[in-house]
């Protein structure tokens, strides 16, 4: 059969126009994609499947599970009056909002999350760090996912132990009952099932910063972005 | 009597379906990690990723060697063919579908790596990868609705699926779907065509 040399170049083209077209997206895509979801917003939460910005991330087999009779969060290491608080007890102390966007550093973002919780200061007004206290130390029960952030990260006015998100108590999946909120980074600095704080000389490396991430996860200065 | 003519070759249908299997299996996988409600309910995230990952990995890697242990030959023939964007064996939706999947299958591949790679190493970390990744998979998924409508639903054009399970379709079907069509036993290699009762 005949070439057709004008066939030819539509098929190839379509293919290599669809391959460019993909690649230079790597670069151009979360942009567009920002301004489509804007404009969709509303279409995307009539659908109940469709993660709404949020995918799930977990380390381990299985979800830690919330039981408000025995769940206690631990906070101690230098500090003259540790303690093992409950539920009822972290939501006693004073209460702080704030709407804050959520930045993974593998690319999404969701905007405007409704977080209600307690700011680290109130905390640390319960334990009273000892002077030498430079760092706080994460643990969640979800084992071994352990984070840090320096004394002065850990006071940034938006930082918070949320155990509330979007005026409903912090579902099992976003961490349950309590997780840290530091919105200037990246997610895997925002521990979820948090059970155990201590206070530490110096911050060190946390799980994800052990497999190669920054300590310092600013959002868009760090981790290869900016 | 009912007559046949061969459609697709034995590497075409190899081809299919692994593709099919191996698409259909990193679907499933990609949903639990995508999905909230399915990663709630599955968990197992770690080994879920380890199976979507090796799954993509087996996927391409299977297309590469059926390619080459398989009719090269005439995959090169098929190749020229679907690129002349012209009805002959295929009319041009079906053309440009597989054009598609087969740009999707690179850009599967490229953003599946660098998402993996990412993981391990900042230089590989793109802002926009995991769009990339997951916006695939609904063009992709648009497509194979739309496709398998086509060839199990579709009254007038399900007959197709016997092409690809068995090779050969009526000759009558091919006619009236395919009319610019030649088929090898046109051109007197009767060999390729095969007379039932």
């Amino acid at each position: 059969m005949p070439e057709q040399p004008d066939g030819r170049r539509y098929g190839r083209g379509l293919f290599l126009a669809t391959v460019a077209g993909g690649l230079s997206s790597l670069y151009w895509g979360k942009s567009v994609w920002g301004k489509v979801s804007a404009a969709t917003g509303g279409v995307e939460s009539l659908v109940p499947l469709v993660p709404h910005g949020w995918r799930i991330y977990t380390i381990s087999g299985t979800m830690p599970t919330f039981d408000p009779v025995t769940w206690r969060l631990n906070i101690g290491g230098l500090v003259h009056d540790g303690t093992s608080m409950d539920y009822e007890r972290l939501r006693s102390l004073p209460r702080a909002n704030q709407v804050s966007t959520f930045h993974c550093v593998t690319g999404w973002t969701v905007k405007n999350v409704q977080w209600g919780g307690v700011r680290l200061k109130d905390v640390f007004d319960v334990v009273k760090p000892m002077p030498e206290a430079h760092a706080v130390e994460f643990f969640s029960a979800e084992e071994p996912y352990t984070d840090y952030l320096t004394m002065d990260q850990a006071l940034l006015p938006d930082v918070m132990l949320a155990y509330e998100m979007n005026g409903k108590p912090l579902p099992r999946e976003h961490g349950a009952p309590v997780r840290l909120i530091i919105p200037d980074m990246y997610g895997y600095k925002n521990v979820k099932w948090l059970n155990t704080i201590n206070l530490v000389p110096a911050a060190e490396n946390g799980y994800w910063e052990n497999l190669g991430y920054d300590r310092d996860a600013w959002v868009g200065h760090s981790n290869g972005y900016g | 009597m009912i007559s046949y003519v061969r459609r697709f070759s034995r590497t075409e249908r190899t081809l299919h379906w692994v593709n099919a299997v191996c698409f259909l299996y990193l679907l499933g996988t990609g949903l639990i990690l995508y999905l909230p409600s399915l990663s709630i309910a599955v968990g197992r995230r770690p080994l879920i990723k380890t199976m979507h990952f090796w799954g993509g990995v087996t996927w391409v890697s299977l297309l590469v060697v059926i390619a080459l242990l398989g009719d090269r030959r005439g995959l090169v023939r098929t190749a020229r063919e679907i690129e002349r964007l012209d009805e002959d064996r295929f009319n041009v939706g079906q053309k440009v579908n597989a054009i598609l999947n087969a740009a999707f299958t690179i850009l599967f591949l490229v953003s599946g790596l660098l998402l993996w790679l990412g993981e391990r190493d900042t230089r590989f970390r793109f802002a926009s990868t995991v769009i990339l990744h997951d916006g695939l998979m609904f063009a992709a998924l648009t497509l194979l609705v739309g496709h398998l409508y086509l060839a199990l639903i579709h009254p007038a054009t399900r007959h197709s699926l016997r092409g690809m399970a068995l090779g050969e379709v009526r000759e009558d079907w091919a006619r009236v779907h395919y009319p610019r069509w030649r088929p090898v036993w046109q051109s007197g290699e009767r060999r390729s065509a095969r007379r039932t009762s």
